[in-house]
């Protein structure tokens, strides 16, 4: 079966199915905080915004599910939702890769876009799930997020983009590279015309997402203990030939250094997004 | 001769072995005329044979060499009165990548480019071409300066990747290279951009968004280093050479994708062979694009941009069958 016919059956709109949030919840009723190891109910870390209530650790989300708990309910429309990658360079085994993140996480790529509302400021949102070949961004994630950009230029809706993403997809070599110029120059008009972009970097955001759209914010946001940067760890260690901090490319340590404006925890999020939109829908400001 | 590469051997084996027979011909006065003149041919065909044949980590190598001309040495040679300027006016000057005004023909332009050493000590200096931030950023507010005066600006590209090192992540790598290619694609002037040896990734493209994209034809343009996607994929950096070959990152893959604008043709065996005609022949490469380019208002090479980069990429809908 090719990826093609998975897509023709999996085609969707407008509202998230609730099956398809239920999905992301991992099997088994436990699990185990990577930080403490505290062991918590699922459904107690779902309530949570899965922030473990011990520690304060921030699992990743599952990217329906941040639309869940960072939307107004009920009225999200999903864009591009039958967008997908067709293997371009005919990549050793990507084609069968897609399928099991397909398969896997419900999702037909690393980001859904759309629009919906927060506290009935309408937005332009695009979130990212690094349960998709780590979140990477390809043709159709590049092209998705470029025509998200395009559609708040063109109704002067806000933008925020969640990035989850260990950076360009490698499996579509300089295509994905070439996604972070269009994305950028979507940004650069999109700039141009006045739009508000809200850049939220979650866990992990690095490589070509983070030296693309997801650092280009009029306000750059990261969630706590974010690994935010734009080359790895263990590269940078073998380069340097010295270990590096504990905290290094931290959302704090890029805090400390001045590269995000704010860490803000989960639970303050929608919050924090509500009131900049709310400044920026008043006339004069 | 040290900078030889493996694959080159056999032809400097009989190169050598020509050069001997001269100077048997010569010292011994021992007739040798027509073993040279049939080692001549052989040399000739062996020639073609190996560079008409290149395989991409053969290029890889070319792009590689020590000996490859470099930023200045294509700058001394097609431009005048090259004025360098440094500083990023925040932190510092990033000897790794270097800019200035100069004349082109007679017209102001401006000039951004990675800058390799020419040998160990250049090299550290230099930082094997591999920028930090501030040399983005100095990048940056150049091309800001260019765009102020109508200047056209031409980008040299040849770097194996953006530093990847604790200060550069400190001083925020990713947003002076993110912001950069937000900022080119707004800039009211035509922009050249030319890999000249090799594209390594984010770092490469720093200074890459341009209305024409060219490429030497040995030089190689990449997501990720040959040696970087063979540790990634198959956690063993030796298998580079597979890599180089599925990645698809050589002049014509480049093109054939709809990414490059104009492959530069190289002397044979490649640039460094002959630096004085690769910088004719990429001199008239700039000047033939400038003069297509400056047919276009401000406005109309920013949307030419726009759609330059905004047509790449390989999806398909249910709507449309799309792909590049």
């Amino acid at each position: 079966m090719s990826i093609k016919d998975l897509f023709y059956k999996k085609r969707k709109y407008a509202t998230i199915p609730s099956e398809r949030v239920k999905r992301e919840v991992p099997e088994g009723i436990m699990i185990k905080c990577k930080k403490c190891n505290t062991i918590l109910y699922n459904k107690e870390l779902e309530l949570n915004l899965h922030v473990c209530p011990k520690c304060d650790y921030h699992f990743p989300v599952p990217a329906p599910e941040r639309i869940r708990i960072t939307l107004d309910e009920g009225n999200f429309f999903e864009y591009d939702s039958d967008m997908y990658s067709n293997d371009p360079l005919q990549f050793p085994d990507y084609a069968k890769k897609i399928e099991a993140a397909v398969e896997t996480s419900g999702l037909s790529e690393a980001v859904i876009t759309g629009e919906g509302t927060i506290k009935g400021f309408p937005v332009v949102v695009g979130v990212m799930d690094s349960r998709f070949i780590m979140g990477s961004m390809g043709s159709v994630v590049g092209e998705k997020i470029a025509r998200a950009i395009e559609t708040a230029h063109i109704k002067k809706y806000p933008l925020i983009l969640f990035s989850a993403s260990g950076g360009a997809r490698m499996q579509e070599g300089i295509l994905s590279l070439m996604q972070m110029a269009k994305t950028s120059a979507a940004l650069e008009r999109f700039d141009r015309g006045k739009g508000l972009y809200i850049s939220v970097m979650t866990h992990p955001t690095t490589g070509g997402v983070s030296a693309s759209f997801a650092t280009l914010g009029d306000y750059n946001f990261a969630e706590p203990g974010a690994l935010i940067g734009f080359a790895g760890r263990r590269i940078i260690e073998q380069t340097i030939r010295q270990e590096l901090p504990e905290d290094f490319q931290t959302a704090e340590f890029l805090l400390k250094h001045g590269q995000v404006d704010k860490v803000i925890h989960r639970r303050e999020l929608r919050d924090v997004l509500a009131k900049i939109l709310e400044m920026h829908s008043i006339r004069g400001a | 001769m040290a900078n030889d590469l493996s694959f080159e051997k056999p032809l400097v084996e009989l190169r050598n072995k020509i050069a001997e027979l001269r100077r048997f011909t010569e010292e011994k006065d021992i007739n040798f005329t027509d073993e040279i003149a049939r080692l001549e041919e052989k040399a000739r065909n062996l020639e073609k044979e190996i560079y008409g044949n290149l395989t991409p980590w053969q290029r890889v190598q070319i792009a590689k060499h020590l000996e490859r001309p470099t930023t200045l040495d294509y700058i001394e040679r097609i431009f005048t009165d090259f004025i360098e300027l440094h500083g990023d006016r925040v932190y510092g000057d990033d000897p790794a990548l270097i800019g200035g005004i100069a004349k082109l023909d007679g017209i102001p332009v401006t000039i951004v480019g990675h800058q390799k050493g020419k040998d160990t000590k250049d090299n550290i200096r230099r930082n094997f071409g591999m920028a930090h931030p501030e040399g983005y950023r100095k990048a940056l507010r150049l091309m800001q300066q260019a765009d102020k005066f109508g200047r056209p600006i031409i980008s040299f590209i040849n770097t194996a990747g953006a530093y990847p090192g604790k200060a550069g992540e400190e001083r925020g790598q990713s947003e002076a290279i993110a912001r950069n290619l937000r900022e080119m694609a707004g800039f009211k002037v035509p922009i050249i951009c030319i890999v000249t040896g090799e594209g390594g990734s984010g770092g490469a493209l720093g200074i890459g968004v341009g209305n024409h994209l060219y490429m030497l034809e040995n030089s190689w343009y990449s997501v990720i280093s040959p040696e970087g996607a063979a540790a990634l994929l198959w956690k063993d950096a030796g298998l580079a050479q597979r890599a180089a070959e599925t990645m698809r990152i050589t002049a014509p893959d480049l093109y054939k994708l709809g990414v490059v604008d104009r492959i530069i043709e190289e002397p044979m065996g490649g640039a460094h062979k002959n630096v004085d005609y690769q910088a004719t022949l990429v001199k008239q490469a700039i000047v033939e694009g400038l003069a297509e380019l400056s047919k276009l208002s401000g406005d109309e090479l920013i949307e030419h941009r726009y759609q330059k980069y905004k047509k790449i990429g390989s999806y398909v809908t249910l709507a449309e069958n799309y792909s590049v």
